[in-house]
């Protein structure tokens, strides 16, 4: 049964349309992810389901009741805040436990939970503080621990780890998915970095100006980008050009710029076609040398880069397109800026787009 | 019940009922209604009731000459005395924000001296100081100065002078140091950065501070009339005629006639001057194309900046702090004769004299709290929006309006709409409805501006976790602007208790304290020099006693 529903939703501001028919389903007790580039409407969509703005049209139903009429008082949501909007005048003992008292809980339950909670976030030493003596990654454990502590079972998340540095930020993520699970919570998240929706999330929706473009599991996503975009977006692609010149039921063979020939798997397009052939990094094999090898394109390396796990090969293709390439920086021995060498790929581990109206930087534009 | 029930099902009921849209938009328009209905049309209806006495002034040629350059003087000073003002103040809110010294706490309380004291008796101080036997006069032989244009123009300087400090520090204080510093890291001096950095940048304050001290001069009545002497600007002009009404040398129809001519004049064009002001002043460009490397330079480092700040120091001390305070000699002197069992014991004048202060201090409270009750829905309909985008901007101008409008102009017209309505209307009630609408600005834009201050994020956190609109206000809006709006208050306070003009205008028998200092002056109720110094004295003690009352609660927090 769906915890969070929204029926064509729709979201404007003036004449601009913030969001435009909006439709996603979020199952209870599922660590949902909105997911986009900044100005695609991702935090218009969770502050709608929060109830701090009103929708132009559409329904909003959390746990089958319908709320968009609903003020955010009475949705019984938790939401944290990307500046965590503690209150400066109380503790953060008074902030974990100012759900509960505005809502005159029993007095000891109140206590109990603000107890449990601050144990969950590791922050019982630090209860007497005020926000201005408190860290950023502190901070962001409050205001978390506030929100939890308001009793809610849907959980929202704006940018939370938008204001921390990088390292505090890949363990915090984390924690909050296991305190959402551990507490049977349904959560929705939104973010603009990829990799941190991918490594918390149940389940993704990738937002690109103001409409849903794909929604799925972060495997889902990665594997089988239904769009240009969403390729581009999620992980890392190559982009070639070409045109359909043989179809064999899904065996299509494609002839790229200056005349090579290369063979993809995808069920489709049709004869003559043109098409984008999406490509990620790590599906390239790199040989020195020019050798004859299927599905194989020979170029010049162009740059090399070191980036710790990984090196970065920047090849010039015959044909003057560019690719990139990564290899584990452990496991071979490195090309030199200059080596003449011949990349090949499996024609399955591909995916094809029909080139796009207005142009490919469009498209994938943000 | 219990009290502590009793509290909670009372704060249910509030928290209910500002949960539901119609109640939460009735407040707000009630607000507006009711300013629209108390404050700004009175003034309007007032003048336009009494629209065809204007005739009488056409028909007395000399008269109207009179009030036409009356006006003009009026707009000469006050544009003179505003640039003055600005020129002056800005190094001293530099000398006070920028410099290390611990006694810059103390500066910026002095500073405020004028601003406190009752306007009437800082009149009668600068009147001693500069024009008696007793003052600086003595050290020359014969008055100084004598009363006129230039003695209006030294007391509106003084007291426009901490308004000007107190909204530069402000934003001074506010003021991110980061771009001065990247100016000074190009290669500018520290003047150039000033001249073509700071000053832009901080170029809406300037206009602000200017647009404060131009209305105030072109409104104060009561310190003004003290120190005129025979000439005249608008408000003494308004007095004068007043006057030669009650005494029965002119007709009732001339007293109003030329009444509302000044005032409709006065208004209209305080009005064109702070649009002009407002709309032209941010397009101004100070002069930066040139750059004088040698003598920026000289005038940046330390032996220009001491002698800047010696000035600076000098004026302020010459020019504004001692004269204001001058009047504790007479009071003083009061002090070893028998002027002081005499007005313990309130026999003679002072009788009369106690009981205006009662009234004063009275009244304060009042309208203090009726403009709390009427003023914060609006200064949070403002600051929040909450009727609209495009309307709560244009109530934010509409509230302006009484602070520029003349405050004789304003009770006068107040008092032809209430008086022709409601004929039996109790005087009290009239001085009441006067001094809201001039101290109602000052609350209103404040607050909002304290509002504003807090970030949106922070109620809707609030809402998120379950708190109603009244819970939102009360536990989250209300603490952290507490500050601000005491601060308000006593802003508030102060300015009924000084106000004199509009108190002149609408009523007959009450006499508050600033009006009784103005007719012993003035000789109209005969005082000696030793009764009217202790009289003002007292006064001023008082307010002092309110200046360090604020001091001890903001404790430089709110400085809004």
């Amino acid at each position: 049964m769906p915890e969070v529903r929204l029926v064509n939703l729709t979201k404007k501001f003036g004449n601009i349309t913030a969001l435009e028919n909006i439709n996603l389903q979020i199952h209870d007790k599922e660590y949902f992810s909105l997911l986009g580039p900044s100005g695609c409407g991702k935090t218009t969509l969770l502050r709608l389901i929060a109830g701090l703005i009103e929708p132009t049209s559409g329904e909003i139903y959390i746990e089958n009741r319908r709320v968009d009429k609903i003020p955010p008082e009475d949705r019984e949501i938790g939401f944290v805040f990307q500046t965590f909007a503690l209150f400066p005048h109380m503790t953060v003992w008074e902030n974990v436990l100012y759900g509960p008292t505005v809502k005159n809980f029993n007095l000891r339950k109140a206590k109990t939970i603000g107890d449990e909670v601050l144990e969950m976030v590791k922050l019982h030493e630090r209860l007497g503080a005020y926000p201005a003596e408190l860290s950023g990654g502190m901070m962001q454990r409050t205001a978390v621990a506030r929100a939890l502590a308001a009793g809610a079972k849907t959980l929202l998340l704006d940018e939370p780890l938008g204001q921390l540095d990088a390292k505090v930020r890949n363990e915090i993520r984390y924690e909050i998915r296991k305190m959402a699970k551990d507490l049977g919570l349904t959560a929705i998240h939104v973010t603009h970095d990829q990799s941190e929706a991918m490594s918390i999330s149940d389940r993704i929706a990738v937002i690109k100006k103001g409409k849903v473009v794909q929604v799925g599991t972060p495997q889902e996503l990665y594997m089988n980008p239904q769009s240009l975009f969403v390729a581009h977006f999620i992980g890392e692609s190559n982009f070639v050009e070409g045109f359909i010149t043989s179809t064999e039921g899904e065996d299509l063979e494609i002839e790229l710029r200056g005349g090579s020939k290369v063979h993809a798997i995808c069920k489709g397009p049709s004869m003559g076609e043109r098409i984008i052939l999406a490509i990620r990094p790590e599906v390239f094999t790199i040989d020195r040398g020019f050798i004859q090898k299927d599905n194989s394109l020979s170029g010049k390396v162009e740059k090399v880069t070191f980036e710790g796990t990984f090196i970065r090969y920047v090849i010039r293709l015959k044909n003057q397109d560019f690719v990139v390439t990564i290899k584990p920086s452990l496991a071979e021995a490195w090309m030199d800026v200059g080596s003449e060498v011949t990349v090949s790929f499996a024609p399955e581990k591909t995916h094809i787009f029909p080139y796009p109206q207005a142009g490919l930087m469009e498209e994938i534009s943000v | 019940m219990t009290t502590r029930g009793f509290r909670r099902s009372f704060f249910n009921v509030l928290n209910k009922l500002s949960s539901k849209k119609a109640v939460k938009y009735t407040v707000y328009a009630s607000a507006v209604v009711v300013f629209f209905v108390l404050i700004l049309l009175p003034p309007i209806f007032g003048i336009v009731i009494k629209w065809g006495e204007i005739q009488q002034v056409f028909d007395q040629p000399q008269l109207m000459g009179r009030a036409l350059t009356a006006i003009g003087n009026s707009f000469v000073i006050a544009l003179a005395v505003s640039a003055l003002d600005l020129v002056a103040g800005i190094p001293m809110a530099w000398l006070i924000t920028r410099s290390k010294s611990r006694w810059m706490g103390v500066l910026d309380t002095l500073a405020d001296i004028p601003f406190v004291v009752p306007t009437a008796a800082l009149g009668y101080s600068l009147l001693l100081f500069w024009n008696s036997s007793e003052g600086i006069s003595s050290l020359f032989g014969g008055s100084l100065i004598s009363t006129g244009w230039l003695l209006i123009m030294l007391l509106h300087f003084a007291f426009s002078f901490p308004v000007v400090v107190r909204v530069m520090v402000g934003a001074l204080l506010d003021y991110k140091m980061e771009y001065e510093r990247a100016s000074r890291t190009l290669g500018a001096v520290p003047f150039v950065a000033f001249r073509t950095v700071t000053s832009p940048i901080l170029k809406p304050s300037f206009i602000a501070a200017f647009i404060l001290a131009f209305a105030r001069s072109l409104s104060e009545t009561g310190a003004t009339f003290i120190v005129a002497g025979a000439f005249e600007n608008g408000p003494v002009f308004l007095q004068n005629v007043k006057n030669s009404f009650s005494a029965g040398l002119v007709s009732q129809a001339t007293y109003e006639g030329a009444t509302v001519f000044a005032s409709v004049i006065l208004i209209v064009v305080s009005c064109i001057m702070f649009g002009v002001i407002r709309f032209l002043g941010p397009r101004m460009k100070l002069p930066f194309k040139g750059i004088w490397p040698s003598t920026e330079r000289k005038l940046s480092y330390a032996k220009a900046a001491t002698s800047r700040n010696m000035m600076t120091l000098g004026v302020f001390v010459i020019i504004v702090l001692v004269p204001s305070l001058f009047v504790a000699l007479p009071a003083f002197q009061a002090v070893f004769t028998s002027t002081i069992p005499d007005a313990l014991s309130g026999s003679g004048i002072w009788g009369s004299y106690w009981q205006s202060l009662l009234l004063s201090y009275a009244l304060g409270a009042i309208v203090t709290i009726l403009g709390f009750i009427t003023g914060l829905p609006m200064a949070i309909s403002i600051a929040r929006k909450k009727l609209g985008a495009s309307k709560s901007a244009l109530l934010d101008i509409l509230v302006n309006i009484p602070l520029i409008v003349p405050s004789i102009a304003l009770g006068v017209s107040l008092s032809f709409f209430w008086k022709q309505s409601f004929p039996f209307m109790p005087e009290m009630l009239l001085l009441i409805f006067a001094h809201l609408s001039i101290t109602y600005p000052y609350f209103v834009k404040s607050m909002s501006a304290a509002f504003e201050r807090i970030s949106l994020d922070m109620e809707e956190a609030a809402r998120t976790l379950g708190a109603k609109p009244f819970s939102v206000f009360s536990s989250i809006v209300l603490p952290l602007t507490k500050y601000s709006i005491l601060s308000g208050a006593i802003m508030v306070f102060t300015r009924s208790v000084s106000e004199t003009g509009a108190t002149v205008a609408v009523v007959t028998s009450l006499r508050t304290a600033p009006v009784v200092i103005v007719e012993w002056v003035k000789g109209t109720v005969p005082a000696n020099s030793l009764e009217i110094g202790l009289g003002a004295g007292i006064l001023v003690l008082l307010s002092f006693l309110i200046l360090f009352l604020l001091r001890l609660v903001t404790r430089g927090k709110g400085r809004y």
